[in-house]
């Protein structure tokens, strides 16, 4: 056991937490209730869009807040194939993720370039979503402001592979991509890439001086994320069947995309799920709460309020103290 | 004679947009702070407006002072008491609390205000001056009255008053106003509840010529952001004639191409400014 | 001796918006020697060392690296071509610890991370930071980060080290340490090293050649003793500052 946990990098309590963490996930459509396994979907979907976007933020330090673009761009190019063309969402894929990348890489290529960095950044990223938002509006072949409406079929039978089913079978889609995602991060993490990224992060101008070519590290960034997020995308695209610009590529859901890491741990490999947990199950009860009271917007209320606690209070996020405290952190880092 | 109309309604409706963005630019010109809270602070002084108008029948305009009032203080009591405490940390930490900040504002004007569209009632809505041969709207013409008393006493302020030119200090160099006694502290307090005072008044100025939603806060705050950026962060002639710009901008290509295509046009604008000149037109570089 | 000149400097000028802060600058470094830069604050020093180093791009002039024309490249690049620069005011990677600190540097000249790791400790133990290589950055004091940045300049396996005022806000014990860890540093690999200083103590005890600078303008340019006397250079320091003796600044 110990000597397993050691191969993997892990005290031997983080091993046996995770391994029980998996068991239980893995198990979870059988025991629970079908409502229970739809927020837990929404739990998945959360936590791997954050983690994706916790690679450009959380290690290599550059804020976008324009996130949504890459969602969008996935989702809609899925979408619209499938639709027009009868593509199957993984062919959409294939055609999505570069697509998106390369938006990324225009808008990290052009930023970086130019000494574009930090809250300007973080503009730019705004005005590109928002640009696109109102560009897809007045784009008939995908719907315009109208939407996109992908049609529904039989739900009885789960295909994988036309992504129709049940939430049971996008809840075990969502689990692998999430567990890859924080493989992939992991690797990363503890290669030359992740800690060129952390140094780019915590010094530009040192890691520029020690030799890294900062401008094609960033754009890595930018595009792994960015990639990642439009896998994610389609996903979503077949699970909702519908799209609208107003919504795929708002602003909300970037910031509602960001806060999962945020809230979670912006750097750490856990975090992004963590927080993702932590807020789409709280969200949910103050959906209940909504209802009850009939009044708008206290789901919104409680976001900025958490966000609020945890940027001004935690900054470092809730996981590394819950990690701490559970005594699952490794020396100083809580991976 | 029809683009000329309206060229002036734009430029009227621009110097509105450039006393509220005048307030961001304040903002970051002194405290360095991105308020990206700013269009929701606006519109929470507009709903407040809103409610004077419905419930006392108080024009905008006369309220206008008493809501600058109200989000001085709010604004000051922002900065003294969350953002002051952040100052050190990393620039996008002010800005991720201040986004939390604009979700809360936003949150909670839905939660009392519910998400339908208001506007007032004002009896000279439709009333409007000719003036050789053009067509002015009286809203627009008071509007835009209203905003430049707005810049001109902030000029004032900044150039004749003690607070102002201390504050000016402050902007220059922070540890030598520290050095010769001033409270820092205070005046980038003082500073903020002025940038809000602005936005407050801009939005009363406004609401003669917009309805108020709760989420329109954003949109007026990414305006806000390309108005500052194409003047100059911290310049306030930039702030004035970049509001003047994208208001001209906005009611050329709401005439010429589709309306609702003007807001792409002003973000391809911020896009190219942000690369080509980030300090904009009117900036110093840093 | 070779040719060429390990690091020749040739004629530079830079000005910023008015103010000429380089004005036609040329000096040599010979290889495996300490060179110094110095002279009253203003006098240029930190920019020929950014203009070496790649932050700015010379307005005029040549600078070449046992050749090769360097002026221009971008930092990394400068980087690859062999040159590691310090910066006055350090900049520690603070999230990061010590050993990862160093470990970015040694990436450069190993790729692979367990030989990036090897040489890492290596040189944190020859600076003296082993006990300390699983801290936090961001808990060293201000010697010890002097020592970190040196570290992971040094990791990067550089021919020529650009040392940007290293001894500056230290103890008179922890300077001489500072000078012994050159001297052998230089002794056992060979590396050249280049560097700007106030304290006179670490000049006159390191350098094999000094070079002086006086409001951008090179007005000296011998060994230490020499350098010490001229009477140009007593004028510019006397003039604004105490003058040259060991021991005096800091």
């Amino acid at each position: 056991m110990t000597r397993i946990a050691a191969r993997l990098g892990v005290t031997p309590r983080a091993l046996v937490a995770g391994a029980l963490l998996l068991a239980i996930l893995l198990a979870l459509p059988w025991f629970a209730s079908s409502y229970i396994v739809s927020v837990m979907v929404l739990v998945l979907f959360a936590a791997y869009l954050g983690q994706a976007w916790n690679i450009m933020m959380g290690f290599a330090g550059l804020l976008s807040i324009g996130h949504a673009l890459y969602v969008g761009l996935g989702a809609y190019t899925g979408a619209a194939l499938f639709v027009h063309f009868s593509l199957p969402p993984w062919i959409g894929m294939v055609a999505g993720v570069p697509i998106a990348m390369l938006a990324g890489c225009i808008i990290g290529g052009l930023s970086f370039r130019f000494g574009v960095t930090g809250v300007y950044f973080a503009l730019l990223t705004i005005a590109f979503a928002e640009f696109t938002r109102i560009l897809f509006d007045h784009f008939g072949w995908i719907g315009g402001s109208s939407g996109l409406f992908l049609p529904v079929t039989n739900l009885a039978q789960n295909d994988l592979w036309h992504l129709r089913g049940s939430p049971a079978m996008f809840y075990y889609l969502m689990l692998a991509l999430v567990a890859a995602a924080l493989a992939l991060t992991r690797f990363l993490l503890r290669r030359r890439i992740g800690f060129y990224w952390q140094a780019i992060r915590e010094d530009p101008d040192a890691a520029e001086a020690l030799g890294i070519n900062t401008f094609r590290y960033k754009l890595a960034a930018v595009a792994l994320s960015a990639g990642m997020t439009a896998i994610a995308g389609v996903i979503e695209a077949f699970y909702y069947n519908n799209l609208y610009p107003s919504t795929a590529f708002a602003i909300g859901r970037s910031v509602e995309l960001m806060s999962a890491p945020i809230v979670g741990g912006l750097g750490t490999l856990f975090g992004p799920i963590f927080g993702a947990f932590v807020l789409t199950v709280l969200g949910e009860s103050m959906t209940g709460l909504t209802a009850a009271l009939h009044i708008d917007g206290i789901k919104q209320w409680f976001y900025g309020a958490v966000l609020l606690l945890i940027v001004a209070l935690q900054p470092g996020g809730l996981w590394p103290w819950v990690a701490a405290w559970l005594g699952l952190a490794d020396r100083k880092d809580a991976r | 004679m029809l683009v000329l109309n309206i060229l002036i309604a734009g430029i009227l409706t621009g110097a509105v947009y450039g006393l509220m963005a005048l307030g961001l630019s304040v903002i970051f010109g002194v405290i360095r702070v991105v308020n990206f809270a700013h269009g929701e602070m606006m519109v929470a002084g507009m709903y407040v407006a809103i409610v004077l108008n419905q419930r006392a029948g108080i024009d905008p305009l006369a309220a206008l002072p008493f809501i600058a009032a109200l989000l001085f203080a709010f604004g000051y009591a922002l900065q003294r008491g969350l953002i002051n405490r952040f100052i050190a940390r990393p620039e996008y930490n002010q800005f991720l609390l201040l986004l939390a900040v604009s979700i809360l504002l936003t949150s909670s004007t839905l939660m009392v205000f519910g998400p339908d569209a208001r506007n007032v009632q004002l009896d000279y809505a439709f009333d409007s001056f000719e003036f050789h041969g053009l067509l002015l709207d009286k809203v627009r013409v008071l509007a835009a009255l209203g905003a430049a008393i707005g810049v001109a006493g902030l000029w004032a302020f900044f150039s004749l008053t003690r607070t102002g030119k201390a504050i000016r200090a402050c902007a220059d160099n922070q540890l030598g106003a520290q050095i010769v006694g001033l409270d820092v502290k205070r005046l980038y307090a003082a500073t903020f509840g002025i940038g809000a005072a602005c936005v407050g008044a801009a939005g009363s100025l406004l609401l003669l010529l917009v309805d108020v939603q709760p989420y329109i806060g954003a949109d007026f705050t990414l305006l806000g952001f390309i108005i500052v950026i194409l003047g100059g962060l911290g310049s306030m002639p930039g702030a004035l004639l970049g509001g003047v710009l994208v208001g001209v901008s906005e009611a050329l290509a709401g005439f010429f191409i589709d309306p609702s295509l003007k807001s792409m046009f002003s973000f391809a604008l911020l896009i190219l400014v942000l690369l080509v000149r980030p300090q904009g037109l009117l900036g110093r570089t840093a | 001796m070779s040719a060429a000149p390990f690091l020749a400097v040739a004629g530079i000028a830079k000005r910023f918006r008015g103010l000429l802060a380089v004005d036609d600058v040329s000096f040599e470094v010979a290889e495996g020697r300490i060179v110094a830069l110095i002279g009253p604050n203003g006098a240029g020093k930190t920019t020929i060392f950014n203009l070496i180093a790649g932050v700015y791009r010379p307005d005029r002039g040549r600078i070449a690296l046992v050749g090769r024309d360097i002026a221009g490249l971008r930092p990394h690049q400068v980087c690859d071509a062999g040159i590691a620069r310090t910066f006055q005011l350090v900049k520690p990677f603070g999230a990061l610890s010590v050993e990862d600190n160093v470990l970015v540097g040694a990436l450069k000249r190993n790729p692979a991370m367990a030989a990036a790791r090897r040489t890492a400790r290596e040189i944190l133990a020859r600076l003296g930071l082993a006990e300390k290589a699983q801290a936090p950055a961001a808990s060293l004091t201000l010697a010890e980060r002097k020592r970190l940045e040196t570290a992971r300049a040094l990791a990067t396996g550089p021919r020529l080290l650009l040392l940007d005022e290293v001894m500056a806000g230290l103890r008179p014990t922890e300077i001489d340490t500072m000078v012994a860890t050159f001297r052998s540093l230089v002794r056992e690999t060979g590396v050249t090293i280049l560097l700007t200083e106030h304290v006179m103590r670490a000049v006159m005890a390191l350098s094999d050649h000094v070079v002086v600078l006086h409001h951008g303008q090179k007005i000296a340019d011998g060994v230490p003793e020499a350098v010490a006397r001229d009477p140009r250079v007593l004028e510019c320091y006397l003039g604004t500052h105490a003058p040259i003796a060991p021991g005096a600044r800091g």
